[in-house]
């Protein structure tokens, strides 16, 4: 159901979305995308064996932050903006927690407003992907 | 790894400068590919008549999905499929490259059937102690989107970190 912007207060959190890609979903990424960094998806290449492991994409887990707000939104409200920041790397396989809270619910201009604070955690409880979205509904 | 990344003023030069525009392109079949690429299940982005039901023209473009660039053998990048010579551009020789950050900005709905125009500048250049890297150079850059109406539809700021 479309979401109504009467029907969430601000502490709210938004529902949580796993996910535990692997070498197979980084590579549909990168299709989609159009990524082909060899980071992503090359084991040989010289910064994989640097870091020892090919790595996920940060705009592959910015790209989830984003499906998570518009799971959440169901097409009720529009995202005006969206960021993150890439604090540390993800690795395939590996379970990502994707999460959000309601930070701040306005009215402004004739418009509803909310802003959302956006985590990406990993197993070990770091967020490594920071982030947050503001949303608007008609 | 650098020990030490100096900003010349040739490299400085570049910021603000717009790049020449490229076609970026917005079809079903690319936002289905973007949205499988992400692991979407919901519906408004791969079924047209769901889209619709929703109150989309056509299939939305899912959120940090910009359009398709056009590719052209020899105009554009192998590897991240943009125009050359536009985005983070600035290599000399600093041979890795980690991403830092992105934020998009929304102005309009964009949706399958749509072309945008996307230009892109360098807007800032700093060097920062990474924690395991050594020095890094960081490029923040900004794309602009403009859709087939004339209408800016989205910008896009990224943060580049080359070390």
């Amino acid at each position: 159901m479309p979401l109504d912007w009467n029907s969430f207060n601000e502490g709210d959190a938004l529902p949580e979305l796993k996910k535990a890609p692997g070498v197979t979903e980084l590579v549909k990424y990168s299709a989609g995308g159009g990524d082909f960094n060899p980071l992503h998806h090359d084991f040989n290449f010289p910064q994989s064996k640097m870091i020892g492991s090919i790595i996920i994409h940060g705009r592959f887990k910015y790209a989830s932050l984003g499906e998570l707000v518009s799971n959440w939104l169901d097409h009720g409200g529009r995202i005006r903006l969206l960021s993150c920041q890439y604090r540390g790397m993800d690795l395939p396989g590996n379970e990502i927690t994707l999460g959000g809270t309601v930070k701040r619910k306005w009215e402004e201009g004739g418009e509803k407003l909310a802003e959302v604070e956006l985590h990406a955690t990993n197993a070990e409880g770091k967020n490594t992907t920071p982030g947050s979205a503001i949303v608007v509904f008609a | 790894m650098a020990e030490k990344i100096d900003i010349t003023d040739e490299m400085r030069a570049v910021i603000g400068v717009e790049s020449a525009p490229w076609i970026y392109e917005v079809t079903t079949t690319s936002v289905r590919a973007f949205a499988r690429g992400v692991g979407y299940t919901d519906p408004v982005y791969f079924d047209v008549e769901a889209a619709q039901a929703a109150g989309y023209r056509s299939l939305p473009c899912p959120p940090t999905y910009l359009g398709t660039a056009v590719f052209i053998p020899g105009k554009s990048s192998d590897t991240f499929s943009g125009p050359l010579g536009s985005g983070p551009s600035l290599k000399m020789d600093l041979p890795n490259l980690l991403d830092g950050g992105t934020e998009t900005e929304y102005f309009e709905d964009i949706c399958a059937g749509d072309t945008l125009t996307v230009t892109s500048k360098t807007a800032d250049l700093t060097v920062r102690e990474g924690r395991s890297t050594g020095q890094m150079l960081i490029v923040t850059s900004e794309m602009t989107c403009t859709n087939q109406d004339g209408k800016v539809v989205a910008k896009q700021r990224a943060q580049a970190l080359f070390y």
